[in-house]
């Protein structure tokens, strides 16, 4: 498996990263050669074998159902670069 | 979906019948008082980004934590539809941008979802039909946008990003609209049941998404459209009736069906092309490394199946065999928790159909009148229940017990006690009676001497006893005397 030009700037767009027209030949390489290590991968026989998600045995942390965090729009606002009446300000998007 | 419509559900185009196949995606918002992953409150119609944690913003480096009761509500929901709950889940990203996503990417259930197949029973005016559940997963609701606030900018609330969604992915089994409609409503009457959704259609909280495709009957599926977000259940039927048309329409033309993302307009009453520019959707789905699989154990399982309340169905058939119901009425009466208790308490030591039929006919019908739901209607089921027993007795008549409930209703009060205050107790002094029907006869010569070829000349004259008393004769012994006298 390998990708062609096209579906670099199409992963691009979709990641939403500007890439430079003179960048694509150089992003295709990198990700052919990922993807050939990928590929290297895959001749390992894991039939039966469980993904493993952590190298230790943990289980999933859980919170109760109470609430303890919200209440200041404030700080959640503080980084924006536009607000209006506690909104975030947006170039407008309509379908 | 091997379900054949029957044939009254077919569509008529111009080159003959067409069968309308009907799925759907409901997105019910989870009971709870904090948010899937973050501590924020989930309460609805607070000031903007007032419930928002820095997790539901997408700070960087914030970690998103699992509320369990979002869990077990999810796994309550299951159990509800008779679905198998997966011991071991997973949730992923669903990768996309707009605005009111500030992570980037939903976190969903994706190819582990946290309960599998299950089926929903569903009332039809022609009988029950069976709707398969695919699959129910946990995930993460977006901010709201609001677009017309602004000339030129659109305005983001963040409170709902983050709060827990079930969604429930119906199989292609419905075929009409009317069937979508009842699936819908019997769905939103099991999640009132089980508490894990109160289901309000009118605050957002149950959303469905449609997917509609047509075919000549028995053909293999078409295409099929998704109608997004349609939010309320008259909008769902009318939206797959016009997009049906529509389908109807492009292929009896020769033409072909996009499948592609549409929007209902209400006003319209048809749907429109929503994403058109847009490339197919690509989500890039894979599995969030910030979160380990959820894993349940067995006595979890348990413990929520041992807390599960009597369901709509068990609820109905219990109706059926217990009270001696028709399944019609007892339908009516388990659509909402609240009704079947109200019956239950009526009837509690009573007739029960005669309780039944005057909660479906009085008592709804007064509440319809008055525009409001029965937890605030104003007269009590206890209330109700002295009412059928003053008519058992005998002591008030089936006419009186009409005009004491709308006493009872705007002024309240103890029935009995109304009734022997208002002299409303029915006159079953046959002595009295007699006087009376001997009045009626002696000024109607030609009306007696009709009853005598025509039985149901006895009626008027049981109207007239009634009319002459105000109600108050007990029909079932004037009717005797008028026999006796009349000689029929």
């Amino acid at each position: 498996m390998s990708v062609d030009a096209a579906t670099v700037r199409r992963i691009a767009h979709l990641a939403r990263i500007a890439v430079e027209e003179g960048e694509v030949e150089k992003l295709k390489g990198e990700l052919n050669a990922i993807l050939g290590f990928v590929e290297q991968l895959k001749e390992v026989n894991v039939e039966g074998v469980e993904p493993m998600t952590s190298v230790t045995p943990m289980q999933l942390k859980m919170r109760a159902d109470k609430v303890t965090d919200g209440g200041d729009a404030a700080a959640v606002l503080a980084n924006a670069p536009q607000t209006e009446e506690g909104f975030f300000l947006v170039p407008k998007v309509v379908e | 979906m091997s379900r054949p419509a029957g044939k009254s559900k077919l569509v008529r185009g111009a080159q003959g019948d067409w069968e309308v196949v009907i799925g759907m995606e409901i997105h019910a918002q989870v009971t709870s008082k904090a948010k899937l992953f973050s501590g924020a409150s989930t309460e609805f119609g607070g000031a903007p980004n007032s419930q928002v944690s820095l997790v539901d913003a997408a700070m960087p480096g914030m970690l998103p934590v699992i509320n369990a009761h979002c869990v077990a509500q999810a796994v309550r929901t299951g159990l509800g539809l008779k679905a198998k709950v997966n011991k071991k889940s997973v949730f992923d990203r669903k990768n996309y941008f707009y605005p009111d996503l500030p992570q980037g990417y939903q976190i969903s259930q994706y190819q582990a979802p946290v309960v599998g197949e299950g089926k929903v029973l569903v009332d039809l005016p022609d009988g029950e039909i069976e709707v398969g559940i695919e699959r129910l997963h946990l995930e993460q609701d977006a901010g709201k946008s609001l677009h017309e606030q602004h000339p030129t900018m659109s305005l983001v609330d963040l409170n709902r990003a983050g709060v827990a969604l079930m969604e429930i992915v119906s199989k292609p089994d419905l075929r009409s609209a009317e069937e979508a409609k009842a699936y819908v409503t019997k769905l939103r009457t099991i999640l009132r049941y089980l508490g894990t959704s109160d289901a309000d259609m009118e605050k957002g909280n149950l959303r469905a998404d449609v997917n509609v495709s047509v075919r000549k009957p028995g053909a293999p599926l078409n295409t099929r459209c998704e109608i997004k977000n349609v939010n309320s259940i008259r909008f769902i039927g009318q939206a797959i009736e016009s997009e049906a048309r529509r389908q109807i329409a492009i292929l009896e033309d020769g033409g072909k069906i996009e499948q592609e993302t549409r929007l209902f307009d209400p006003a319209k009453g048809e749907t429109r092309s929503m994403r058109t520019k847009e490339e197919a959707h690509d989500y890039r789905y894979f599995p969030d490394p910030d979160l380990l699989p959820l894993e349940l154990d067995d006595a979890f399982i348990a413990s929520i199946a041992a807390s599960l309340p009597e369901l709509p169905d068990e609820k109905k058939a219990r109706f059926v065999k217990e009270y001696g119901l028709s399944a019609y009425d007892a339908g009516v009466l388990v659509a909402e928790r609240e009704t079947a208790d109200y019956f239950e308490q009526a009837a509690k030591g009573r007739d029960a159909k005669a309780a039944a039929n005057f909660v479906i006919n009085e008592l709804f019908g007064r509440l319809n009148k008055a525009g409001i739901g029965i937890e605030r209607s104003p007269v009590a089921a206890e209330q109700v229940g002295t009412i059928l027993a003053l008519v058992a007795e005998g002591t008030i008549s089936g006419k009186i017990a009409k005009d004491l409930f709308e006493i009872v209703w705007e002024e309240g009060g103890d029935p009995r006690a109304i009734v022997e205050g208002r002299g409303l107790r029915q006159v079953t002094d046959t002595g009295a009676l007699e006087q009376v029907i001997d009045e009626i006869v002696a000024k109607n010569p030609d009306k007696t001497a009709q009853a005598k070829a025509k039985p149901a000349v006895l009626g008027w004259f049981v109207g007239q006893v009634m009319r002459a008393t105000a109600g108050k004769a007990n029909p079932q012994v004037v009717n005797e005397l008028l026999k006796k006298k009349l000689g029929v």
